[in-house]
C-alpha cells in the first residue's frame, strides 16, 4: 500500500539529474551540457568544474542555447540543453520545433524548476504550457519523472536516445515512490505504483506524491485506487490507460500544468476516440491568472493535494453511482 | 575549377534556377540570383565535402540560414551529383521531398532551415563540436541581410566570439532588399562591419558576385586566428537578369513565359561571350 511506499528524501530530481549526468560524463566524453546562465539552478556547478570541456555556457540566450545544442547533437554529441522550463519551452520554442524536432537533432531538452516550482515569482517563471506546446510538435518525446529513481532512469534513457526528448522536473525534494529495488522504469510505459479497482489516478511529475497520499486516505474510506506515474506523456501509454479505464469506475488525471493540452486532455482524447466512456476528471491549473503563493500553496489552492484529490475522487465516484 | 570556369558555371546555375522556378511556378528568384556566386565558389572551390564524404564526421558543413533561396542550393547540389537533376522537376509538387526550403531528406543538405535566424546558432554548435573533437572541419553559413534583425543571430555571434570559433565562417548575402523594401528602410543593420567587429568577429567586405573576390576571401580563412570570420558579400538581388536586378518584386516573383525566355536569352548571350 501507498503508506509503505513513500519515503521522503532530501534529494530533488534536479540534484539527481546532475549526479546522473556526471556519472554518464565520467565514461563518455560525448556527453555535453549546455546552459544559459542556469548552471546554479540546474545543480550543474560541480559538473562544470569536473568536466569543463563538456560544459558549454551561452549566457542568458535561450534561443541560442537550443540552436547550439542542435548543432552539437548533429555532430554526435549527447547534448543536454538545460534551462528553466518556462524559458526553454517558450522563448526558444521555434528552435525546439525546427532545429531539434524537425531536423531530428537528438537533443535532450531539460526543463528545470518546472510547473509552478518558482511559486511566488509569478507567471513569467511558471511553465504551465509546455506539455501542450510540445505535444503538438512532431518528433519529440515528453518525459516527466516523478521521483529520483525515475529521473535517473529517464536521464540515462535520454542520453542514448536517437530522437529528441523533453525532460521536465522541479526542484523540490522528492519521496521514493516504491521500495528500493522494486522500481521499474520503461520509457513510454506508465509506472503502476499501487493498484486498486475503484478509481485510477494518473499523475505525472511532482503530483504523483500527493496522488499516493490521497490513495492511502481513500483506502480508509474503502475506495481503492490505482496510482500511475505516467512519466511519459508523449508517446502516451494508451494500453495501460485503456486497461485502467475499462476496469475502474473513474479516472482522474493530475498534472502541474494547465488543464488545457496536457496529460489530462491526452488521456481524454484517447479514451473518447476509443469509445471508452468512464467518469473522468482533469486536475491541473485552471485557465486563469495563477494565484500567488509557494509551489505547495498554489497546488493546494487548485486541489492538487491529498485532501483535494480525495475530495475529487469521492465526488467523481458519487457522480458515477448516481 | 578556374576562375573562368566558375564564372561560366555561375551563368549555367542562373539558367537552371530560372528553369526550375519557372517550371515550379514558385521560388525566391531575386535572392537565388544574388547568392548563387557564393554557393558556386563554396561548392566548387572551398567545401571539403562531396556526395561520397557527406556522412563523414570530418566533412565541412554548410548550413543555409536563408533557407528560402533553396533553388540555388538545389541546382548546385544536383551539379555536384548529390542527386539526379531530374528530381528537381518535382520541386514543390505533391509528396515531393524538394520543398521550398532545405530539408535533410535531400542528400547534401545538413539541416532543415526556413525560419530565419536559425543557421548561425546551429553552426556555432557544430563549430564547438569540431573544437571538442579536435577536428579541422569548417562550418559555413549563409545569412541574408534581411534576416539580420533576428536576435538569435547576435546571441550566436556572441557565443562564437566567446569560444574563439575561428573555424566558423558567416557569409552575408547583402543584396539590400527584403520583401517589404530596402533593408535600410525596414530595419537598418548598418554599419555592418563595425557591428560584427564589435561582437568580436574578423570581417571582410567584398563584391559577393565577383568570383575572384569570393575565392580570395575564402582562401584567407580564418581572417584572424582565434576569431570567427564574417564575409559581408555585397550582392545584387536578381543579379544576371537585367529586369530583375534590384527590383523588389522579384523577391519571390515567378517569370511569365515571355520574361522567362528573355531572361534565358540574356544569360545565353553572356554565356556565349564567355565561351568565345
Amino acid at each position: 500500500m501507498a503508506d509503505q511506499n513513500i519515503h521522503t528524501t532530501s534529494t530533488s530530481n534536479q540534484d539527481i539529474f546532475s549526479k546522473t549526468v556526471e556519472q554518464l560524463a565520467a565514461t563518455d566524453t560525448n556527453i555535453v551540457v549546455v546552459t544559459s546562465d542556469s548552471r546554479g539552478s540546474g545543480k550543474l556547478v560541480s559538473f562544470g568544474q569536473k568536466f569543463p570541456d563538456q560544459h558549454i555556457e551561452v549566457g542568458i540566450a535561450e534561443q541560442n542555447l537550443v540552436g547550439v545544442a542542435a548543432g552539437l547533437a548533429s555532430c554526435g554529441k549527447k547534448t543536454f540543453a538545460v534551462s528553466p522550463a518556462c524559458f526553454l519551452t517558450a522563448r526558444s520554442f521555434e528552435q525546439i520545433k525546427n532545429d531539434v524536432a524537425y531536423s531530428n537533432n537528438p537533443v535532450t531538452l531539460v526543463g528545470i524548476s518546472a510547473g509552478v516550482s518558482y511559486g511566488a515569482l509569478g507567471s513569467t517563471h511558471h511553465s504551465l504550457h509546455d506539455f501542450a506546446a510540445l505535444r503538438a510538435v512532431n518528433n519529440i518525446s515528453i518525459v516527466v519523472p516523478a521521483d529520483n529513481f525515475e529521473t535517473a532512469a529517464a536521464v540515462a534513457y535520454a542520453a542514448n536516445c536517437n530522437t529528441p526528448v523533453y525532460l521536465r522536473f522541479g526542484k523540490k525534494a522528492m519521496p521514493h515512490l516504491q521500495e528500493t529495488g522494486k522500481e521499474n522504469f520503461e520509457f513510454g510505459k506508465g509506472r503502476v505504483i499501487t493498484s486498486g479497482a475503484d478509481i485510477a489516478i494518473i499523475a505525472c511529475g511532482e503530483t504523483v506524491a500527493p496522488a499516493l497520499e490521497a490513495a492511502k486516505k481513500l483506502a480508509t474510506q474503502n475506495i481503492h485506487a490505482t496510482v500511475i506515474s505516467m512519466h511519459t506523456i508523449k508517446p502516451l501509454d494508451t494500453n495501460l490507460l485503456a486497461s485502467v479505464a475499462n476496469t475502474c469506475k473513474a479516472v482522474i488525471t493530475i498534472e502541474e500544468h494547465s488543464v488545457y493540452g496536457g496529460l489530462g486532455e491526452a488521456c481524454a482524447a484517447y479514451l473518447l476516440q476509443q469509445g471508452i466512456h468512464v467518469a473522468f476528471k482533469i486536475m491541473g491549473i485552471p485557465d486563469e491568472y495563477t494565484v500567488t503563493g509557494s509551489q505547495t500553496e498554489i497546488l493546494n489552492h487548485y486541489g492538487i493535494s491529498e485532501s483535494g484529490i480525495v475530495d475529487a475522487a469521492v465526488r467523481l465516484i458519487q457522480q458515477k453511482e448516481k | 575549377m578556374t576562375e573562368k570556369e566558375l564564372t561560366i558555371q555561375s551563368v549555367l546555375y542562373r539558367k537552371k534556377i530560372l528553369q526550375y522556378i519557372y517550371q515550379a511556378k514558385a521560388g525566391h528568384t531575386g535572392g537565388d540570383l544574388s547568392c548563387i556566386d557564393i554557393l558556386n565558389v563554396l561548392y566548387n572551390k572551398v567545401l571539403r565535402v562531396s556526395p561520397e564524404t557527406f556522412n563523414s564526421p570530418d566533412r565541412d558543413r554548410y548550413v543555409q540560414s536563408k533557407g528560402h533561396c533553396v533553388e540555388a542550393l538545389y541546382v548546385v547540389l544536383a551539379s555536384k551529383g548529390y542527386f539526379a537533376e531530374e528530381d528537381l522537376n518535382t520541386i514543390c509538387k505533391y509528396e515531393s521531398h524538394y520543398i521550398g526550403h532545405p530539408t535533410k531528406k535531400i542528400k547534401g543538405i545538413e539541416q532543415n532551415t526556413g525560419a530565419l535566424g536559425h543557421g548561425l546558432p546551429i553552426c556555432v554548435g557544430m563549430a564547438i563540436a569540431a573544437k571538442l573533437d579536435k577536428k579541422d572541419y569548417r562550418v559555413y553559413t549563409l545569412l541574408g541581410d534581411g534576416e539580420l534583425p533576428e536576435g538569435s543571430n547576435w546571441e550566436a555571434a556572441l557565443t562564437a566570439a566567446q569560444y574563439k570559433l575561428d573555424n566558423i565562417c558567416v557569409i552575408i548575402d547583402k543584396n539590400q532588399l527584403q520583401i517589404t523594401g530596402p533593408t535600410n528602410e525596414v530595419c537598418s543593420t548598418d554599419p555592418l562591419p563595425e557591428k560584427w567587429e564589435s561582437f568580436g568577429w574578423a570581417v571582410r567586405e567584398i563584391d559577393g558576385n565577383d568570383i575572384a573576390a569570393l575565392t580570395a576571401a575564402f582562401d584567407a580563412l580564418p581572417f584572424e586566428k582565434g576569431k570567427p570570420s564574417v564575409i559581408i558579400a555585397n550582392t545584387i538581388k536578381g543579379k544576371g537578369v537585367s529586369f530583375m536586378e534590384n527590383q523588389i518584386k522579384w523577391h519571390h516573383g515567378v517569370p511569365t513565359e515571355e520574361q522567362y525566355h528573355q531572361a534565358q536569352h540574356e544569360l545565353d548571350t553572356v554565356l556565349q561571350s564567355l565561351i568565345d
